[in-house]
């Protein structure tokens, strides 16, 4: 992989909660634009992984680099969407999507053009006036989706965001990811327990092995898009990922 | 369509009905009011019959007998004093409670001195006040002060410890300071909670007003009552009664329309 390339550096990331080992010694690169899925077992620290590359909790050492510089938010774009519904009760449809836009204090008209374009994208226009509260659950989801890559972000993190779904619904948001992710160009790092998602969304996966987490195994998807669940090779990938999960 | 609007006219109907139910109710009431106190079961020096108080409610407006005031200036004076004691404590009690909710050196600095005012009864503090600032306005805003101030704080102090936590992580994450998240996070989603603090505030105000004035006053609603029952007049108590339990019906009004613009998301 060319150095140039390379937009997210993890150096030697570990984390303990007193005790107990979570994370040991994580090391991956991520390139500028790259789609980037991480599965592991039930139970491996994924959660642990998101926030501390989110910077929400210290690590016990090792560091996170975002353009050769140490990730931080306050300089770094950088986007969560939550597994949990984290949109704004308080806040519309639109108003939800320009938050952290003002966090960041971006110009009145860039914030406009911005959430113009996502709110297009996402076919949100009859609901801009809405409350979150009004809409369905996938409908909020797509929301935190849609606020996340309003951000243009340097990195951007989802935490099975589509955890809580159906599964045709499951689809159509994937779907609608990719389109996003093209459409923006985002650094994305989706952490996921279905594989079948991951080989349906990644470029690459990244497995964890059981606690205390390291990477056991990288796999290259490049399958061309949009993807068929049925195609053998998609089959094969999902296998040989569920394998490697199955057995450490 | 059509099913909808009969049934929209369905319970515009039933409303009406319970509407009609609710006025023969408040009529019966004063009917047999009136007609025992006509038939002598009730003596005119202890209740005024219903008439009798609507007429001496005209005569108020330009009579100033027997407290000195008319009910127009008896209302002005005691809103004046109400109001100036709840909106301090909301301006006051509220941004307390929801700074001590966030801000944790703030907590465990004034939590223990707020502690030790919150049981004492508002009405404890009549004598203190009245040695310190008199009788005038500023001793009974004070008292009112007193009942409202805690409510404000312990209402918007639980909403905003209430605060959902991934809320929070999603402001961090966009790289929000502690104060902008307490601003564009925090305050927002503890308004719900701090609106029903006033709401108590609001009560607790009008309901102080009565007891503050019947200690220490010179006009107002509560002064008139008990000036009523020096001159053995039960028509201008029953008079201020109604003036207060009515004033008190709009205020819930009012405050009941503000809450619904403010926190629309909740009501919508």
């Amino acid at each position: 992989m060319p150095n140039d390339d390379v937009k997210i550096k993890v150096r030697n990331l570990t984390k303990y909660f007193g005790d107990l080992h979570v994370l040991d010694n994580i090391s991956f690169d991520v390139k500028k634009g790259e789609f980037l899925c991480v599965v592991g077992p039930t139970g491996c620290g994924k959660t642990t992984f998101l926030n501390l590359l989110t910077k929400l909790i210290p690590p016990t050492s090792g560091e996170l680099y975002i353009n050769d510089e140490p990730a931080d938010p306050k300089i770094h774009n950088i986007s969560f969407a939550f597994q949990e519904p984290s949109a704004f009760p308080w806040l519309t449809v639109e108003q939800n999507l320009e938050f952290g836009l003002k966090i960041k204090n971006i110009p009145k008209d860039v914030i406009k053009t911005r959430v113009e374009r996502i709110i297009k994208l996402l076919g949100l226009e009859q609901f801009r006036k809405s409350y979150p509260h009004q809409l369905s659950v996938s409908s909020e989801q797509r929301i935190i989706i849609g606020r996340s890559f309003a951000m243009y972000p340097d990195l951007l993190l989802m935490d099975e965001p589509y955890g809580q779904m159906d599964i045709k619904m499951r689809y159509y948001l994937e779907d609608e990811v990719i389109k996003l992710w093209k459409e923006f160009g985002s650094t994305v790092i989706f952490i996921t327990h279905n594989i079948e998602e991951a080989v349906y969304l990644a470029e690459r996966i990244l497995i964890l092995s059981n606690k205390p987490s390291t990477i056991k195994k990288e796999v290259v998807v490049d399958l061309p898009r949009p993807r068929d669940f049925t195609d053998p090779k998609f089959v094969e990938i999902r296998k040989y990922v569920t394998e490697l999960i199955k057995w450490w | 369509m059509n099913n909808n609007n009969l049934l929209k006219k369905g319970r515009r109907m039933g409303d009406l009905k319970y509407m009609i139910l609710s006025v023969i109710s408040v009529l019966t009431f004063l009917l047999i009011w009136q007609l025992l106190v006509i038939f002598g079961v009730l003596s005119t020096r202890t209740i005024a019959a219903p008439t009798q108080v609507l007429v001496t409610f005209f005569e108020k407006f330009y009579s100033t007998a027997p407290d000195g005031a008319t009910i127009f200036t008896n209302i002005a004076v005691s809103l004046k004093v109400s109001l100036t004691g709840f909106f301090s404590a909301i301006i006051i009690g509220t941004p307390l409670g929801m700074l001590m909710g966030w801000y944790k050196p703030l907590d465990r600095f004034i939590r223990p001195l707020f502690e030790i005012i919150r049981p004492i009864p508002p009405i404890a503090w009549i004598p203190l006040t009245i040695l310190w600032v008199g009788i005038g306005l500023g001793a009974k805003a004070m008292i009112i002060f007193f009942s409202a101030f805690v409510p404000c704080v312990i209402n918007s102090y639980t909403g905003i410890k209430l605060t959902s936590q991934v809320h929070v992580s999603v402001a961090k994450t966009f790289g929000a300071s502690n104060f902008k998240i307490f601003r564009t996070v925090g305050v927002p989603s503890s308004m719900p909670m701090a609106f029903a603090g006033i709401r108590i505030a609001l009560g607790n105000s009008w309901g102080t007003l009565v007891a503050a004035e019947l200690l220490a006053a010179n006009a107002g609603l509560g002064y008139m009552i008990m000036m009523g029952r020096q001159f053995v007049r039960p028509d201008v108590i029953i008079l201020g009664m109604l003036t207060i339990g009515i004033l008190g019906f709009i205020f819930t009004w009012i405050f009941t329309k503000i809450e619904n613009v403010v926190v629309r998301w909740r009501t919508l």
